[in-house]
């Protein structure tokens, strides 16, 4: 992808990307749900940010032509989308605090790669290489089997932030409706890694594994070799392996791998191996052993999906939208399939700059009343306005097998 | 005589009882009581109440829910009561006096409702210990009737099916509960309506169902009853003004919330001020509990604090009396070590001025009590709030604790205290220590509920009237029973005594702690 975007030029870009790039279509299709109920998407809030970091809360929309003219009048840097409220949030000032609630949202997750860094050494803070990009593959693959096996949940949105996250939009009806003490058990049973700076050892796995950390480190197993050798070289020198050796519980077995890593251990994965030997040799001594999954501690220490809890809590929290700019990327915040999570690369995800140059060469068309245009779908956002397709598909399908299912029970009647 | 207590214990499970407004020893208070009763009775029935869930409180925190030890302090301070008989059955009630009994149980609660829905942090206190009363109470019930109580609030699960109780024992394997339980069966339930299991992953969960092991179902009671009750106590709230005309339930409704959680520490006109921007880092040596300092240390180290400690210092400070102004230039001093002023402008005075209710909903929040700090939102990567006892790792802990001077012993002792998940005993007891006023080997005498507690009774010690270290009472509690007796309102003589019972059953506590060890 060209990489020519320029930060500053964005005031100038974004105009043109709102008329003639974004998905207003599909957009609105999601967010409207089928018109049930009827105020869906006019009780949305959704909040900009416009240039300096101005911020507008409380924004809502009648219908998507009224979507799209402020859109384009506005030009956000950013869009968040907050959750549906018992009246529309434009006229909050004039509702009793106490009558205006917020009623229903997505279930959403939003993983950083910042909450990484005491395990990451490639980059640290906002930058992303393919060197830890693999975390967030884990990331998606575990979430989306325990949110589709162990929950039940079918309409799942993973979407790329646009610089160094993942968000994850979970639509079923289920979801949308749940409590805010429903979103925080679900986050919690999804959180495994817990602990600040000051905590070294931040898995702590009781004596029997529940299924789904089962899983986890199932999946996470596929990848962990090559992901610490190749990718991180997780043990290649002392200041490195300092910080596995601290997260078993044993002192005596700290010392005695400190001292193995430097006399027979030479790289990654021989110590690795080590690691995993010297704890089998313990476990086998069982009086010795308090604490039976060690080695899987670490591997989820490194690799479980970190998130942040409070986005994913509270009924009235807000997350980027979908389709939006990163300004200092210039990348489209796009959709992914969690299908072929691991052929998705950030680096090839369009950018606002790159896009327009490309719909610049689509050949016109016509629309439907004689006006000429060029298809948005033509450009390298095509692929992944499919993916969005297809998510869409799934949530209308659901939706008139529902319907069906209605009236069957009327005739009943 | 003994054909009398059979037939007595009949009567209660006849039909004709369960038309009777309490079908069931155990009930979810979902009916307000609507009969009459003096206002004496009304003061007494929630005074005793109270008694009882202080008692719930308090053993709560020095010890672990649902052990054998738990249990048997909560029997000895409940038969102390005037509920025993209601709480803890330990002979054949007559039905006329077991209806009385479940009819005092449902106005007392109703009546606490009132005293305790008007803030967050009174519904919140109540909620919890409401909630565990109820656990206590449920597992008190024989089997038979645990049964009949959820089929008398339309919980009516039903086990799942050989076959697939089979598989889900295989895929279950993994779980905790079922080591020592030979009673497989499943009740498959809405994960929705088991969300405590969920959380913790006590349940295995197969396509939005949770396969629910029959001794959990009491979790399910448990969260559809805070739902109900969370739900009432905000209502509640809402329709108290209307009671406002009668002078005669509001004073001693307030009262009687005001003697049990201990203050606010919202911010009291008198104090406001009292603290400037200056003088912060010397207080936060003296005086700070040791959640405060370690987010002052951090915010001195890193000049940049995130929002979980911007919420929990910044109202912490307020709460000790620093002004509007003067907190705006304590932080600003500080932030913009590290960035630019317009940077601090933008991003971050909107989050001071929030505090002090001058942004978004306007309100003016109190500091965070100790239950907040411990049960909610724990830190992350980089943050620095939470309590250290709970959040803090063993060996950074046992560091932090000798580098502020306390011996190798008290160490030990408040290590003790938090490897026992008594956090609020284990800084009470580092209170003592860095005050002088104890030594390592004296029982804790004092339970810390709120860091702005430890903060007062810290500058009361320093700079207070002469008097001995040992006079002075801690007890939050104490000190507010003992105001309001002093203003002379209607409030009972009693609360005395229920103080000195306080103290002995720290003392008690303690002991046995010692013994657990």
């Amino acid at each position: 992808m060209p990489d020519d975007y320029n930060p500053e030029a964005l005031p100038d870009l974004l105009p043109l990307y709102y008329k003639r790039l974004f998905p207003y279509g599909p957009y609105f299709k999601w967010l409207n749900y089928g018109g049930v109920p009827k105020h869906y998407f006019s009780h949305r809030e959704f909040s900009f940010t416009l240039k300096d970091d101005v911020y507008i809360r409380y924004l809502s929309f009648t219908d998507q032509q009224d979507f799209e003219k402020e859109l384009q009048k506005k030009c956000p840097h950013k869009i968040d989308l907050g959750a549906v409220y018992s009246h529309r949030p434009k006229d909050q000032k004039t509702i009793k605090s106490t009558a205006f609630l917020a009623q229903e949202k997505e279930l959403v997750f939003d993983i950083d790669m910042t909450d990484y860094d005491d395990v990451r050494f490639c980059c640290s803070g906002a930058d992303i290489c393919r060197n830890c990009w693999p975390l967030m593959i884990m990331a998606v693959k575990i979430l989306d089997r325990a949110l589709r096996e162990d929950f039940g949940f079918q309409h799942i949105l993973w979407v790329y932030s646009g610089r160094r996250g993942i968000h994850c939009w979970v639509c079923d009806e289920t979801a949308r409706t749940l409590t805010a003490q429903g979103r925080s058990a679900i986050a919690e049973y999804l959180t495994l890694v817990k602990g600040g700076e000051t905590v070294s050892r931040k898995v702590i796995l009781p004596d029997k594994l529940h299924p789904s950390i089962r899983h986890a480190v199932d999946i996470i197993s596929k990848y962990f070799l090559e992901y610490i050798v190749k990718k991180q070289d997780l043990l290649g020198d002392e200041e490195k392996w300092k910080k596995v050796i601290a997260m078993i519980p044993y002192d005596q077995l700290k010392s005695v791998l400190a001292e193995d890593f430097v006399t027979v251990g030479t790289n990654t994965s021989t110590r690795w191996a080590i690691i995993k030997q010297r704890l089998q040799n313990a476990k086998e001594k069982l009086d010795l052993y308090k604490y039976p999954y060690v080695k899987e501690e670490i591997m989820l220490q490194l690799c479980y999906p970190r998130l942040d809890i409070n986005v994913s809590k509270g009924l009235n929290h807000l997350l980027k939208s979908p389709f939006c700019i990163h300004p200092k990327t210039g990348r489209v915040c796009v959709p992914m399939d969690p299908e072929k999570i691991d052929d998705f690369d950030p680096e090839q995800v369009p950018t606002v700059s790159g896009l327009l140059e490309e719909l610049d060469k689509v050949d016109l068309v016509e629309d439907d009343q004689g006006k000429k245009f060029r298809d948005y779908k033509k450009t390298s956002l095509g692929r992944y306005l499919d993916i969005f397709d297809s998510f869409l598909k799934g949530l209308e399908s659901s939706r008139k097998g529902k319907l069906i299912e209605q009236s069957d029970m009327k005739m009943e009647f | 005589m003994e054909f009398g207590t059979k037939s007595r214990k009949k009567l209660i499970t006849t039909n004709k009882v369960k038309d009777y407004r309490y079908p069931h020893h155990l009930q979810l208070y979902t009916d307000p009581p609507t009969e009459t009763i003096s206002l004496q009775e009304f003061e007494e029935l929630a005074v005793e109440r109270l008694k009882v869930l202080k008692a719930v409180e308090t053993i709560g925190i020095t010890h672990q829910k649902g052990t054998e030890k738990y249990n048997q302090l909560l029997e000895k301070e409940i038969t102390a009561t005037k509920f025993k008989e209601c709480f803890i059955r330990k002979r054949n009630l007559s039905l006329e006096e077991e209806i009385e009994n479940r009819k005092r149980d449902h106005m007392s609660h109703f009546i606490l409702r009132l005293a305790y829905c008007r803030s967050e942090d009174l519904r919140r206190w109540f909620l919890l210990q409401e909630l565990d009363l109820f656990r206590y109470r449920f597992q008190l019930e024989s089997s038979q009737s645990r049964v009949e109580f959820l089929a008398s609030n339309n919980l009516k699960y039903k086990p799942v099916e050989k076959d697939e109780q089979e598989e889900v024992t295989r895929e279950m394997d993994g779980l905790d509960h079922l080591t020592n339980s030979t009673n497989k069966e499943f009740y498959k339930v809405p994960f929705t309506e088991a969300l405590d299991l969920v959380r913790n992953r006590k349940v295995f969960l197969r396509d939005g169902y949770a396969y629910v092991p029959q001794e959990d179902l009491v979790s399910i009671l448990l969260s559809l009853f805070r739902t109900q009750l969370s739900h009432a106590l905000v209502v509640t709230s809402r329709a108290l003004p209307n009671m406002e005309e009668d002078g005669r339930l509001l004073p001693m409704l307030c009262g009687l919330s005001k003697r049990y959680l201990g203050q606010d520490y919202g911010v009291k006109k008198q104090n406001v001020g009292v603290v400037t921007a200056e003088m912060i880092e010397l207080l936060s040596k003296k005086s700070f509990p040791l959640c405060m300092q370690n987010i002052h240390a951090s915010f001195r180290q890193t000049h940049h604090l995130r929002h979980g400690s911007r919420l929990q210092y910044g109202l912490f400070l307020k709460g000790i009396g620093l002004s509007l102004e003067e907190a705006m230039k304590f932080f600003k001093a500080e932030f913009t070590k590290s960035m630019d002023i317009d940077t601090f402008d933008k991003k971050y005075s909107y989050n001071i001025r929030y505090n002090y209710g001058k942004e978004g909903k306007k309100t003016d929040y109190t500091p965070y009590g100790c239950m907040k700090i411990i049960m909610n939102n724990p830190p992350a990567m980089g943050d620095a709030h939470g309590c250290p006892f709970k959040h803090f790792e063993a060996e950074f802990l046992r560091q932090r604790l000798s580098s502020l001077g306390v011996s190798k012993d008290g160490v030990d002792v408040v290590m003790k205290y938090t490897k026992g998940g008594h956090y609020q005993v284990a800084c009470a007891k580092l209170f003592e220590l860095t005050h002088g006023i104890n030594d390592t080997n004296s029982e804790v005498e004092m339970v810390i509920q709120h860091p702005n507690q430890y903060f007062e009774n810290s500058q009361k010690l320093l700079n207070g009237p002469v008097k001995t270290a040992k006079t002075v009472k801690i007890v939050s509690s104490q000190q507010n029973s003992q105001a309001s007796v002093a203003n002379g309102s209607q409030v009972d003589v009693k609360t005395e005594v229920m103080d000195d019972e306080m103290g002995d059953d720290l003392d008690l506590n303690d002991e046995e702690l010692n013994m657990m060890t």
